[in-house]
């Protein structure tokens, strides 16, 4: 009997940790490090991933899932440790916001540059439906192509929530002088988009909406239209007309002000630890795509790219 | 004009319509005239709700903790550290269960520490073999109710497991099992302090109400700022959801125990105590049971909800999968929720329905023969576990646990279907959606928003009088003025008339449904389960259906919350009907009335108290949907809810328009509860 627990025992084990750990990095406590899940794929993968690296310096690991808005509140408070997908135009106002009352670091930027901006998929540049596009000014000759059964004959520009970006694109489509053949509507989660998207897709209709890359939406071709480029102060908020596009943005990582002290090896791999676009594209395309779990597609990619990983460690 | 002389209710209403009408018209439509607009002056409120709440929970007494980890100390809140103290209890006893379940090492780190883990790796609590668990259940099933409970428990476990869904179905199961019986133990106990205190009761019952009628979403971020994030702050917000109910039935069976009995148990001798324990409780039974039959479907109806704030499990796994659009991924966790809560609640009903056997004198081996039969099935199939072990070693061991999304799926199956809706649907539905939406749903919202606020509080107040007297209208009046003074008052009027249009579809469908279910007692079963299951089915999933037919629209929104608001409408109908006095029918059918004649003048006027609760419960369920709808994208109070999940003043706003939602629901209520009694008293049904 004792020995069959051991078995077993051993069974979990196994799956538990994946990696052999050294004392060597015995400083860091042996707390677990709680790591947030939000609801899209290459936030998830990548939690395992760092997760399985933490893991490989010994430390224990716990993954909670959270509210991507609601997390930097949590970070805070220290029920969670880090946040590795700070996305600045989504998520840049709460997490300033937690940074203001306190108790949360900036960790560093990715690697990746990030791009937020309104887009067409491909098929509506391939078959021609705006001729011009992804030049803003084709937008002129063809809302109709974009026109929606609550738009009143207008075309439409699909938003995120207002919670994103408050009013930066109604006020976008008035300053290129876009807003009476126009109309913005706010979806109410990044699903409402993919399934507008995925609708329009099957119609070979035309579309606009709001999309962001690196995202699951590269693999099938997704075009960012080309806005007057942003310059700083373009914007109604920084005194400008607000007539420019989106900047190319970072993707940061936070931590709890006290994650540094209490694993300081860990936080050094983390304030390291850099991905970028195609990486992160990877990681999404492994379970988007290959169908593989989350926890399948981040131990794949961790076996398939240690030369990439084991650098942010030593 | 006879008729209106008759019906002195309805002229006072046409009379109340007209002056309606001509405020509606006459007044101008000017932010300075508070004929048109109140100020908002309650605007500062949220930030003060939100600055006390932070002084309370992060200034207010402020203590010393010393951190361990880092040998200093450093500050924290009295009040911070007693809720967080209250969490690790709550999360405690979850993860206990769920490493039974499933194997971990939290439950010995709890005893010990991390440290001691990190020295002794091989300490792993290991998990009950999935065999273990159906098997267990199955068994009880049928000690408890026997073959048809055992049939039902082995199906479901054995979907749950052949699916895949194993781990977060008993992630899940493990906070369920938790939040559900303190639901139940917070519900008796507050329903029997009510009971025995008229002052407690008169305090609760607002309370309930405001409990009731708040969507969840608004105190989710209470929550996260109370409690933190993470299954216990998902259980504590299930148990806010699910313990209403419970009170509520508690006190409901208490006060409709006869007296006769009461007075049996005095002259036996009974103490207070025993008069509440073995007399008053048991009577009340049956009410008790229906209110945990409530407290376990909300609290898997909150299953979803609760991942919004880091409850694992089957609802984590939920959104993820309609983030990527995989449907029938979705569908298939939706069911594995279904299932948990028939299993759960057909138990429980079994197990609070068994009479002890006082009389029975029975060998060792007879009385404990369940025990006994689950001992050799663990033996047997741990045995088994091991074997699988080195059967399978390098892949899954099947016979131990099988991991996510490792079992078999109909994805590809479900996938198709919508797949081919949207091919074969989506342009004949276009010109539906564009005739909707021009024609009805735009003139009816602008007409909504058109509404001068003077034209709607004599609206509302004047139906308050009509009803109710001067009482009702003071009552309404109230809870309109405080949604007037917020700055929301435009949202709410948004919100008012999604749900007006939802409810007038609802009440339509369900009582037309309804009424030719109850004709036959085969189609009222079916109607009745399928109403339950719809009732648990989490409702987000076909949200994304309905986003490919009809695009980001309030078509959506609305017909998403009318599948969801036409279940009590339908069940309240049934309900009503069937419970038509039989005698009735026999007099009706000995006066020579046809089937039609029946329906119209017997079964519906005595059935219609009784599908005014239903069109009650309708119009809390369209309230809950379009907040939900919000995930769609509206512009009412729901995406002010969801916006408040980053908002700085997230817990202020939150609550403040969890309110308004509510208000709108508790004048409502209370102008429909005033009238079905008073039908109901005339009808001589009390």
């Amino acid at each position: 009997m004792k020995n069959l627990k051991n078995k077993v025992a051993a069974a979990t084990l196994s799956l538990a940790l994946t990696c052999a750990t050294s004392a060597a990095f015995a400083e860091d406590s042996s707390k677990p490090i709680v790591i947030p899940t939000h609801n899209w794929s290459s936030q998830v993968v990548m939690a395992y991933v760092i997760g399985g690296i933490f893991e490989s310096l010994g430390n224990n690991v716990e993954y909670v899932p959270a509210d991507s808005q609601a997390v930097y509140e949590a970070i805070r408070n220290g029920d969670v440790t880090i946040s590795h997908e700070v996305w600045q135009s989504t998520f840049g106002a709460s997490f300033y916001n937690a940074m203001e009352k306190g108790g949360v670091i900036d960790a560093g930027t990715h690697e990746a540059a990030t791009l937020e901006e309104m887009g067409v998929p491909r098929y509506v540049i391939d078959n021609n439906l705006c001729p011009g596009l992804p030049n803003w000014e084709a937008l002129k000759s063809c809302p109709e192509v974009f026109a929606t059964a609550d738009s009143g004959g207008k075309g439409r520009w699909l938003e995120g929530p207002q919670s994103w970006h408050g009013d930066l694109m109604p006020v976008r489509l008035d300053a290129l002088g876009l807003g009476d053949s126009y109309t913005v509507k706010f979806a109410g989660s990044a699903d409402a988009i993919w399934a507008e998207l995925a609708s329009a897709k099957k119609e070979g209709r035309g579309i606009i909406t709001f999309n962001w890359t690196p995202n699951f939406t590269d693999a099938d071709g997704f075009v960012f239209i080309e806005f007057p480029s942003y310059k700083d102060g373009c914007r109604k908020a920084d005194g400008g007309d607000g007539s420019c596009g989106s900047p190319k943005g970072w993707l940061k990582k936070a931590a709890n002000y006290k994650f540094p002290k209490t694993h300081p090896k860990a936080y050094k791999t983390f304030s390291r630890l850099s991905f970028s676009t195609e990486q992160i594209g990877q990681m999404a395309s492994l379970v988007d795509i290959g169908k593989l779990s989350h926890q399948d597609a981040a131990k794949k990619w961790l076996a398939d790219n240690e030369a990439v990983w084991k650098p942010f460690t030593e | 004009m006879e008729y209106l002389k008759k019906n002195i209710q309805l002229s006072q209403f046409l009379g109340l319509l007209a002056v309606f009408f001509v405020l509606y018209f006459t007044i101008s439509h000017s932010e300075h005239n508070v004929f048109w607009r109140l100020p908002a002056l309650f605007a500062p409120l949220p930030a003060a709700i939100n600055g006390a709440v932070e002084f309370l929970m992060f200034e207010w007494l402020p203590i010393e903790i010393y951190d361990a980890e880092l040998d200093e100390y450093e500050e924290s809140a009295l009040l911070k550290e007693i809720t967080r103290g209250f969490s690790g209890a709550v999360l405690f006893c979850i993860q206990f269960i769920r490493e039974l379940l499933l194997g971990g090492v939290k439950t010995i780190v709890a005893f010990t520490s991390w440290d001691f883990i990190r020295a002794n790796k091989w300490l792993v609590w290991p998990a009950l073999p999935w065999t273990v668990v159906a098997g267990g259940a199955i068994i009880l099933g049928y000690a408890l109710r026997g073959k048809g409970l055992a049939l039902l428990v082995g199906f479901s476990t054995a979907y749950i497991a052949i699916f895949g869904q194993w781990v977060p179905a008993m992630e899940t199961l493990s906070f369920v099992l938790i939040a559900a019986p303190i639901s139940v133990l917070l519900g008796l106990v507050f329903g029997v302090l009510a009971f025995k205190s008229k002052k407690v009761e008169t305090v609760l019952m607002p309370l309930l109400n405001v409990a009731q009628t708040m969507p969840h979403f608004s105190y989710l971020v209470p929550v996260t700022v109370l409690f933190g994030v993470g299954d216990h702050a998902g259980a504590i917000a299930t148990i806010i959801f699910a313990t209403p109910p419970m009170i509520r039935l508690t006190l409901l069976g208490l006060k409709k125990v006869p007296p006769e009995v009461i007075e049996a148990g005095l002259m036996s001798g009974c103490t207070p105590r025993q008069s509440m324990y073995r007399v008053m409780i048991p009577t009340a039974r049956r009410d008790m049971l229906i209110g945990i039959n409530q407290v376990i479907m909300q609290c898997l109806a909150m299953a979803v909800i609760a991942s919004f704030i880091g409850a694992k499990g089957l609802g984590f796994n939920l959104l993820l999968a309609l983030n990527q659009l995989r449907i029938g991924q979705a569908l298939e966790l939706g069911i594995c929720i279904v299932l948990i809560a028939v299993v759960l609640d057909k138990l429980s009903l079994a197990w609070a329905d068994k009479q002890t056997d006082y009389f029975a004198d029975l060998e060792f081996a007879q009385r404990h023969k369940y025990s006994l039969l689950f001992l050799g099935l663990f033996v047997v199939a741990t045995l088994l576990a091991f074997i699988g072990s080195i059967l399978f070693r390098d892949g899954i061991n099947y016979f131990y646990l099988i991991p996510h999304n490792q079992g078999i799926t109909t994805e590809n199956f479900w996938q198709a279907g919508v797949d081919w809706m949207v091919d074969n649907w989506y342009q004949g539905l276009q010109g539906f959606n564009k005739g909707l939406i021009v024609n009805v749903l735009v003139p009816m919202k602008n007409a909504y928003l058109g509404m001068p606020v003077s034209a709607t509080f004599l609206l509302v107040m004047g139906i308050g009088y009509i009803i109710g007297g001067i009482r009702s209208a003071l009552i309404v009046g109230a809870f309109l003025l405080f949604i007037a003074l917020t700055e929301w008052w435009d949202r709410a009027l948004i919100t008012a008339y999604m749900t007006s249009f939802a409810v007038i579809a609802s009440v339509i469908i369900g009582v037309s449904v309804g009424s030719v279910c109850a004709q036959y007692s085969l189609a009222t079963k079916t109607a009745l389960l399928v109403c339950d299951t719809f009732q648990t089915f989490p409702s987000f999933i076909y949200l994304i259906p309905v986003i490919m037919l009809f695009g980001v629209t309030d078509t959506s929104v609305l017909i998403a919350v009318i599948v969801y608001a036409t279940i009590p409408a339908t069940r309240y109908t049934i309900e009503g009907l069937r419970n038509v006095p039989e005698t009735l029918r026999e007099a009706g059918a000995m006066s020579g009335v046809n089937a039609w004649q029946r329906w119209t003048r017997i079964e519906l006027p005595l059935a219609f108290p009784h599908m005014m609760l239903g069109i009650n419960q309708t119009v809390i369920f369209a309230l809950f949907m379009v907040i939900i709808g919000a995930m769609i994208g509206t512009e009412d109070l729901g995406q002010f809810i969801l916006k408040a999940l980053s908002d700085k003043n997230g817990t202020g706003n939150g609550l403040m328009l969890g309110l308004c939602v509510a208000f709108i629901g508790l004048a409502v209520d209370h102008l429909i509860n005033t009238w079905a009694n008073q039908r109901k008293a005339q009808l001589g049904l009390t």
